[in-house]
């Protein structure tokens, strides 16, 4: 960080101090200085961009079918193959080219933005929502309760994560909520660890005690008093997780085990082009730049938020 | 140490147990059409029967698992459902491939990521430790499956159409073929697995490194008047790869896992492949004996990790 300036560090608590003399120092909460760090950030700032705009191009997935007049699922056999039946390239009509059967490459894209977003969101809630619950139980409670969770923990953490999850999906039946159910499902682990850790700590502290004292119950200093001291680990480890879950989520179809046809999604693009790549480069190309764009961008944000609440740690150390 | 390995030991049977009972009851939970595939299109009800009962289909589900369990602890592990192979068979012949594979990229991933790491760290800020950030951040976030598919299309596919016939499509030539057919097939699935890790190990020396140049020691060695190179490569990295050396113990347990999208890109038969054509075909003698040897791997490479662990850095006590 190379700002300098002296107003930008100082500490919350100048205001308490010396609130009568200088009324316009103002205290700034862990979280204010946090996102104060992070707009500085120009490389993370940029990865946001990115970010809002591949989510915008999910919410208006329409209006790519609508201005190319071509639906996600429409075979153009006619203007989207060669006579020989080969997948045409980009050109006036089809931007990004056609695939085997004649569909518009950009608009399945386009919705295929959709799924990759929804799921890594919706994965990594359920991953974090479960590893947060069970981290703070075990955490707080320690003794019989933890000893169970945290043994539960490491089984869930032998598990061989990739493999299991393919039987588990081609058993129940590959689909949306499966692929969201199974990712959550083990990974929350991970999240579950690094909440226990933290909790173990936080509950000796005093306010803690000054809480109990007062006669808050579990729940209370639970989820009120030490909760959000845990947050900032949370955020960070969430932004991280979310490319991590959609390259699974893309992985899982490409094996024929996500969305089944003919869904739009990335992975499962990718995979169909397996055949095709000699003679239609467009076909695996502009998928896998559309996945990779959107973990590069999730990746360097993520980056961007762990400096962000801990400025030692990272690209600026 | 007995203590801690007896103990962890005991620990990962249960886990693999649970893993089993988990899987079996999970396979069962559907119902099989194994018999009636098996059977073909002109079964009569009492073919599929018979079929069933050959297989032991028709038994409740404790017995079946029983009879699992306790084959099992003799090393055997069933019979395939289609062609009544031994499941260990099927297995031992695919883990060469996997071990092709795994070797191979491991080499690659940790003198790529290692050294990457290093050179970063040592210069921190450089146009080398910036262009080594972003070279490990694009791997890192790089899909398999598309970084795979992209290395067949360039340097299969364009140089054998430029007249380079060095890299095949795909499949695998046994080292007993000569090594130079192996080699040739193997490139590519190492670049592929490679690359990706590699990344996670640049991040993680890099990071580790510039925490250890930081101490005291190091001050120490240099104020000795001891070399740079002798100071960054003796004094520091040997104990900046104590974290790394944690990661490559659990990536290389959970390789088997993730080993499947590379030997399916490259149709190579190996434990991966046969995992998921298993899948396919609900052929539950197949998915459980790679499963459970997944699993075992990760057990055993927690363990592994945690025992180096304490060779490494003498504070740790077991």
């Amino acid at each position: 960080m190379s700002t300098g300036s002296a107003e930008v560090d100082a500490p919350a608590d100048v205001d308490q101090d010396v609130a009568g003399v200088a009324p316009r120092v103002q205290g700034r909460s862990p979280w204010l200085l946090a996102w104060q760090r992070l707009r500085r950030d120009r490389v993370a700032m940029i990865s946001l961009v990115v970010i809002v705009l591949i989510a915008v191009i999910a919410v208006i997935a329409p209006v790519f079918a609508g201005i190319t007049g071509h639906p996600p699922n429409q075979q153009y056999l006619q203007q989207g193959t060669t006579t020989a039946g080969l997948p045409v390239g980009p050109n006036g009509t089809f931007w990004f080219g056609a695939d085997d059967l004649g569909r518009d490459i950009l608009v399945r894209i386009a919705y295929g933005a959709r799924i990759s977003l929804g799921v890594g969101v919706a994965a990594t809630l359920l991953t974090v929502a479960i590893g947060v619950v069970v981290g703070l139980a075990a955490g707080f409670f320690r003794g019989a309760v933890d000893t169970v969770l945290a043994r539960f923990v490491d089984v869930i953490l032998s598990v061989p994560f990739f493999l299991v999850a393919i039987a588990l999906v081609s058993i129940a039946g590959p689909g949306l909520t499966m692929t969201v159910l199974v990712i959550g499902a083990f990974s929350w682990a991970s999240v579950a660890r690094i909440v226990r850790g933290q909790v173990l700590s936080i509950r000796e502290r005093e306010y803690v005690e000054a809480a109990r004292s007062l006669g808050a119950t579990d729940m209370r200093i639970m989820f009120v008093d030490v909760l959000p001291n845990v947050l900032a680990q949370v955020i960070v480890y969430t932004t991280l997780l979310i490319p991590v879950v959609i390259v699974t989520q893309a992985a899982l179809s490409f094996l024929g085990l996500g969305l089944q046809p003919p869904t739009a999604d990335w992975g499962g693009m990718i995979a169909e082009s397996q055949n095709f790549y000699q003679v239609a480069w467009w076909f695996p190309v502009f998928p896998g730049l559309a996945l990779l764009i959107t973990t590069l961008a999730f990746n360097l944000f993520g980056d961007g938020v762990r400096d962000a609440f801990d400025p030692r740690s990272g690209r600026a150390a | 140490m007995i203590r801690f390995l007896i103990l962890r030991t005991l620990q990962g049977l249960l886990v693999l147990w649970l893993i089993t009972m988990a899987v079996f009851a999970l396979f069962f939970m559907v119902p099989s059409n194994v018999a009636r595939t098996l059977a073909g299109r002109q079964a009569t009800p009492k073919t599929i029967e018979l079929i069933a009962h050959r297989l032991g289909l028709d038994q409740p589900i404790w017995k079946q698992y029983w009879d699992f369990i306790s084959n099992a602890f003799h090393g055997d592990l069933g019979y395939d459902y289609y062609h009544q192979v031994p499941v260990t068979h099927i297995m031992a012949q695919a883990l060469p491939i996997t071990i092709s594979l795994a070797v191979g990229a491991a080499v690659i991933w940790m003198v790529l990521g290692v050294f990457n790491g290093v050179i970063s760290a040592v210069h921190p800020r450089s146009v080398a430790d910036r262009s080594m950030t972003v070279f490990a951040l694009f791997f890192y976030s790089m899909p398999s499956f598309f970084l795979g598919i992209m290395l067949l299309y360039f340097l299969y596919f364009k140089l054998t159409l430029a007249g380079f016939k060095w890299f095949p499509a795909g499949g695998y030539s046994p080292l007993s073929a000569g090594a130079g057919p192996w080699f040739q097939h193997m490139i590519l699935p190492w670049l592929t697995l490679a690359l990706v890790l590699a990344a996670t190990y640049t991040r993680l020396t890099r990071s580790s490194m510039l925490d250890v140049l930081g101490e005291d020691y190091i001050k120490t060695a240099r104020s000795k008047g001891l070399r740079e190179r002798r100071v960054v490569y003796r004094h520091a990295l040997r104990s900046a790869l104590t974290p790394v050396v944690t990661q490559f113990g659990i990536d290389l347990g959970q390789l088997i896992g993730g080993v499947v999208i590379t030997e399916t890109v490259f149709s190579l038969p190996g434990l991966g492949k046969t995992a998921i054509d298993a899948i396919n075909q609900q052929d539950l003698p197949v998915i459980i004996g790679i499963v459970l040897f997944a699993s075992t791997c990760v057990v055993v490479a927690n363990i592994l990790v945690d025992i180096v662990y304490a060779m490494l850095d003498p504070r740790v006590r077991l």
